[in-house]
């Protein structure tokens, strides 16, 4: 119990400062620490990850950030990908699906130091500013990889 | 259409958001800024992980508590750090937490 409330607030820290996905922190946790199989780790971190993102769409639809009509639209469009996806994952191998999360983790790896790298060398400033909720990478909890513009060290 | 079906196979697939599938494409194809990509990402996200919880619900591979257990704390973990991003040095965690993804790889792979 400790450990998942670890592995949470852990990777919701993370999550925040670098806008990564929190399922790609959540899925490994739950295998090496609680040492769920990947099937049941994958399954059990999709629901870690609606909290997670409900706030976080509501705190920036607040901003009016959320293109309400899209996004009903997607989230609709993408259940029968995710009934394949979830059919697919259960029709593969443990391993084979772990060996494949493994190649997505070194994937998420090296787009982070690529963009680490890229930016200039001050990535933080002190005052909170206006790109703050630009930045609020609550997003980054459901495997946003992309989403954490650098904005600060161009201040 | 496209966007969304990826995304859902993605996010399936791998019991992750599909937030990196989603937030690129709708800036490349749809001609988003990425404010309103990761926002609207966010809110898609909701129904995907939800659907595909559900469906891996019926598989009976969800483990309700740990899922709870996980989520609630990363919520405040995940305000947490959104404040404290504002005040530290991002790079050399992205990197630090780069090099602990592939250690984590590893040990995901080999143990």
């Amino acid at each position: 119990m400790i450990g998942a409330i670890a592995i949470g607030l852990a990777g919701g820290v993370i999550a925040g400062l670098l806008g990564v996905g929190g399922g790609v922190l959540f899925v490994p946790g739950l295998v090496i620490f609680l040492s769920l199989n990947q099937h049941h780790a994958e399954a059990t971190s999709l629901l870690a990850i609606v909290p997670v993102a409900a706030v976080g769409a509501y705190r920036h639809d607040r901003y009016g950030n959320v293109q309400r009509a899209d996004a009903l639209l997607l989230g609709s469009l993408s259940l029968a990908g995710a009934a394949g996806g979830v059919g697919l994952a259960n029709a593969l191998s443990g391993a084979l699906l772990r060996d494949a999360f493994a190649a997505l983790m070194v994937i998420v790896a090296a787009q982070l130091a690529y963009r680490a790298l890229r930016q200039p060398s001050k990535s933080s400033v002190g005052p909170r500013h206006e790109h703050a909720i630009a930045q609020d990478p609550l997003g980054g909890l459901c495997g946003n990889t992309a989403a954490a513009p650098d904005k600060d060290g161009l201040d | 259409m496209a966007i969304g079906t990826l995304a859902g196979l993605f996010s399936g697939l791998f019991g992750v958001g599909g937030g990196s599938v989603i937030v690129p494409l709708l800036v490349l194809w749809l001609g988003y800024d990425e404010r309103s990509a990761t926002a609207t990402s966010l809110a898609a996200i909701v129904f995907i992980a939800g659907f595909a919880a559900a469906t891996q619900g019926l598989y009976g591979n969800v483990n309700v508590s740990d899922a709870l257990l996980i989520g609630v704390p990363a919520v405040a973990g995940v305000l947490l750090g959104a404040r404290l991003q504002q005040r530290l040095h991002t790079r050399a965690i992205a990197l630090l937490f780069a090099v602990v993804l592939v250690a984590s790889a590893v040990e995901l792979v080999t143990q």
